[in-house]
């Protein structure tokens, strides 16, 4: 039983082969191969959410100016940056790998993950005016507290909410992950020859930083 | 497969992006980001409404994913086949698009002869 | 099963006797026991599903009520179809054959993840436990299609049921996810891309289907959800929102779904005509490739399912001109597959037989799957059991004699034993017979106008249901005695040999049933699949 969980031989000197690759080359273009999968299912399923917003949004062009007006844009722009740099930080802690410098690597990826919580606290600040004012989806907006114009606003909180819900759903599963990296990367587990869960990782919050590039202008500025 | 063998041995020899670039390119999304919003202030609260907004917006955000996708992503120094992969997805993304717009936008204007 | 194969194969190790104990089943990697255990899986969902189609057929036996209250009977019904669909046939073929075969057919010692592999078969089995604990929480009564503006305003357990298929759709991704790769990296030295086996260009075709749809029925499902627990209005018109939408979306998974569903059998299919015609597959480039073809297409004509839902008729126009284009690449490969028999040294063992049937019952299928294509025909025959010949015909005389001769097929090379083969021939005749017998009446009673998924119906197409309801019992039959021939087989068969077929796919060149690592000597490959002559 031990013996099947245990996948790893050590061929070819790489510590992290598992027995079905050739080598460490090989291994890690397969599992990069994978990620990038992963991201089109990712880009295909926030797709049907814009996809549904494009449609609703030339449909009731007026609801949706409405429910945008009462986000405040300065905010989502702040976050904006917030995931920029943490984009950053993200692709800089991959450089050090490539060159061994693990501490500058383990304290890009700290960095990342502040960037992430700092993300997810103006959300929660946005996320709370939001329910002070009963501006929620469907039949639990307040429609005389939010003083709605348009009956159906509920639908345009209703986006709001999936899109940002399910992109903070992968802020913070990013985050877990990043920490995981990170208390890894102490370790020293990471080097020049190995660090696949950190590309990997990188990949998958790059495309989260992605996916709000596209949320900005579309919640906060065209409604 | 044997085609992409050319590093033989087990270490690795992947390109390593410089810092620079990286730098580069951070720069470059921050001021996009900020040519968003002057535009939404110039469209918004200067000429009160343009057709121009949303495109406008949208074009710069493609511009940045692109930033994103090429340098952070590493796409650009990335295999083709990982490039073919990540174009997919956005190919049948935009066929879902197209086809259910050409249906709901040929529909209402529509009388039926029944 | 571990136990009971431990004897009688002696000093030789392999897969199945390497390692011991119920739980070395539970936590293992390798590809093969994960394929075994989504057999089990399967095989007990189509029990289960093939009591609710049992059900159905009972109380349509008849007119008038027989056995249940309309209500219980769209709780039946919804049940039969979402099992049938979510946990037999979409995971079917690539998650037990596929497991199982597809690294061995392309040289390989195991799936790109082996880890995602064991994680997928968690998942799956997550989301088959919350669909089956819907029977406890209020039943569901939508249909496995969840139409909206019903699905929103029924009181059942549809939310629960929803978010089961959100998570067999994670599954079924993680799965398609792997067999890519695996496709793309581990084939053997030599084994090009255009020396892969057709049951491998079939399961990597689907692979491509699991991976590009399902994300869009993940956020279809979330959205109704959402829209069952605050009403956002998306999907309902008395929101301002747009039921028809819902059918798009849903449409562009759940139509390249029917895809993930024949392709691989028609991947099995290529395997054993080849095999038992004894002679090269004809046309093997053809066939690679109108399976990419056909899953390709297959996101180009979901509106033909909304012909009469009030889709726009240009969008129907358009809908219906490309859906007469997977008629293409589809009889590509019926032609094919004829001309391999054509001259072929033709022995009719059970996986044949299968293979035949297939052929049969699929062109039947797919030609009035073309019928339905034509819009001015399906705004008659919409909804009425019409659709559901033709799609039991693909689904059923496809996929499922697909599974049946795939697993007599492969049945020595995964167990080390020969099944009974006269047994084996007999389940054929019940399954084949009873097939035709129950769903060939529901051509004559769609064209006579009967609707779909109604409890009862005018007594004037009363003969006919009765027929069909008498089918029902003798493909119950022919499936009960093929599992008896297949515990039979693994308990008391006679040891099989390497290659009990004579075929030319790697599969065959390791023992039997293989060792942990597929092969002992990594194989090379400098032929293509099928050189028999």
């Amino acid at each position: 039983m031990r013996g099947l969980m245990s996948t790893s031989n050590h061929s070819h000197g790489g510590a992290h082969v598992a027995h079905h690759f050739r080598d460490a080359e090989h291994q890690f273009d397969s599992a990069k191969q994978g990620i990038w999968l992963f991201m089109v299912t990712e880009i295909l399923m926030f797709g049907g959410l814009f996809v549904g917003y494009a449609i609703f949004h030339t449909i009731y062009p007026q609801m949706f100016s409405e429910g945008a007006s009462h986000l405040d844009w300065r905010l989502g722009f702040v976050n904006t940056l917030v995931l920029i740099a943490s984009s950053y930080t993200m692709a800089m802690s991959i450089h050090h790998l490539q060159k061994n410098e693990k501490d500058q690597a383990v304290t890009k990826l700290w960095i990342t993950v502040l960037c992430g919580v700092i993300f997810m606290v103006i959300k929660a600040f946005e996320y709370k005016a939001k329910f002070d004012h009963g501006l929620l989806p469907g039949h639990l907006l307040n429609v005389e507290h939010a003083h709605a114009v348009h009956a159906n606003l509920g639908m345009y909180y209703g986006f709001y909410f999936c899109m940002t819900g399910l992109h903070g759903l992968h802020v913070l599963i990013g985050m877990g992950l990043i920490i995981w990296l990170a208390i890894r990367a102490k370790r020293g587990d990471f080097g020049a020859d190995y660090f696949t869960p950190v590309e990997g990782v990188g990949i998958f919050w790059h495309i989260v930083d992605l996916i709000w590039i596209f949320l900005f202008p579309l919640l906060y500025l065209v409604g | 497969m044997g085609s992409h063998n050319n590093h033989s041995g087990g270490n690795h020899s992947h390109h390593i992006i410089p810092k620079e670039i990286y730098t580069r390119v951070m720069w470059a999304l921050i001021v996009c980001t900020l040519l968003t919003v002057g535009f939404h202030y110039l469209f918004h609260n200067v000429m009160h409404g343009s057709v121009l907004a949303a495109p406008v917006a949208f074009i710069i955000a493609a511009f940045k994913a692109a930033l994103v996708l090429m340098f952070f992503m590493g796409l650009k120094y990335d295999k083709p086949d990982n490039r073919l992969i990540f174009a997919t997805g956005f190919f049948f993304l935009a066929l879902l698009f197209i086809i259910s717009v050409l249906d709901i936008y040929t529909r209402i204007a529509e009388t039926s002869t029944l | 099963m571990a136990s009971s194969t431990q004897h009688g194969s002696g000093s030789e190790v392999n897969y199945i006797n390497e390692f011991k104990g119920i739980g070395s089943w539970f936590t293992s990697l390798d590809h093969k026991r994960i394929g075994l255990l989504y057999m089990c899986s399967i095989f007990f969902f189509f029990l289960l599903g093939g009591i609710f189609a049992l059900l159905i057929r009972l109380e349509l036996f008849k007119p008038g009520a027989q056995l249940f209250t309309p209500d219980q009977y769209n709780q039946i019904m919804t049940y039969h179809g979402a099992i049938m669909v979510f946990m037999v046939i979409v995971p079917g073929i690539p998650a037990i054959l596929g497991n199982f075969f597809l690294p061995l057919q392309i040289g390989a010692k195991d799936v790109a993840f082996p880890r995602l592999n064991l994680a997928s078969w968690y998942i799956f089995m997550a989301g088959a436990l919350i669909a089956m604990s819907t029977l406890f929480l209020g039943k569901v009564d939508t249909g496995w299609t969840f139409y909206t503006p019903y699905s929103i305003k029924t009181g059942t357990a549809a939310t629960v049921m929803v978010l089961a298929a959100f998570v067999m759709g994670m599954s079924s991704i993680l799965t398609g996810l792997n067999f890519i790769v695996t496709t793309h990296k581990l084939r053997a030295p030599g084994m090009t891309m255009h020396r892969i086996p057709l049951f491998v260009w079939s399961l990597y075709s689907t692979a491509i289907l699991q991976v590009l749809a399902t994300p869009v029925l993940a956020i279809t499902l979330l959205l109704l959800a959402v829209e069952r627990t605050t009403g956002v209005g998306i999907f309902d018109p008395k929101l301002g929102g747009d039921p028809v939408l819902f059918q798009h979306f849903f449409w562009f998974y759940s139509h390249p779904a029917v895809y993930i569903m024949i392709l691989p059998a028609m991947g099995i299919v290529s395997e054993t005509i080849a095999a038992f015609s004894r002679k090269t597959i004809f046309g093997y480039t053809a066939i690679a490739y109108s399976s990419l073809g056909i899953a390709a297409v297959s996101f180009f004509v979901w509106g033909h399912h909304m012909f009469v839902s009030g889709q726009s008729e240009i969008a129907g126009v358009v809908f219906s001109f490309l859906t007469m284009l997977v008629g293409v690449p589809t009889a590509i490969k019926m032609f094919n597959w004829l001309a391999t028999l054509y001259k072929g040294n033709i022995s009719f063992e059970a996986p044949m037989l299968y293979a035949l049937g297939f052929l049969f019952l699929f062109a039947i299928g797919g030609v009035t799957g073309i019928m339905l294509a034509v819009m001015a025909t399906d705004v008659h025959f919409h909804d009425t059991y019409f659709v559901v010949a033709h799609f039991h015909y693909v689904m059923v005389g496809g996929t499922l004699m697909a599974i049946m001769g795939g697993m007599y097929y492969w049945f020595p090379k995964m167990f080390g034993k020969m099944y009974n083969e006269g047994l084996a021939r007999l389940t054929f005749l019940f399954i084949f017979i009873g097939f035709n017998v129950t769903f060939f009446p529901q051509f004559i009673l769609g064209a006579m106008g009967m609707p779909r998924r109604y409890f009862d119906y005018i007594p004037a197409y009363h003969s006919l249901n009765a027929i069909s309801t008498m089918g029902s019992w003798l493909i119950a039959i022919g499936f009960f005695l093929g599992l008896y021939v297949f515990v039979q087989g693994i308990r008391k068969g006679p040891k099989a040999s390497q290659n009990p077929w004579g075929a030319k796919t790697l599969e065959w060149q390791t023992s039997s049933p293989p060792p942990h690592f597929n092969f002992d000597v990594e194989p090379t490959v400098n032929a293509g699949p099928y050189e028999y002559k």
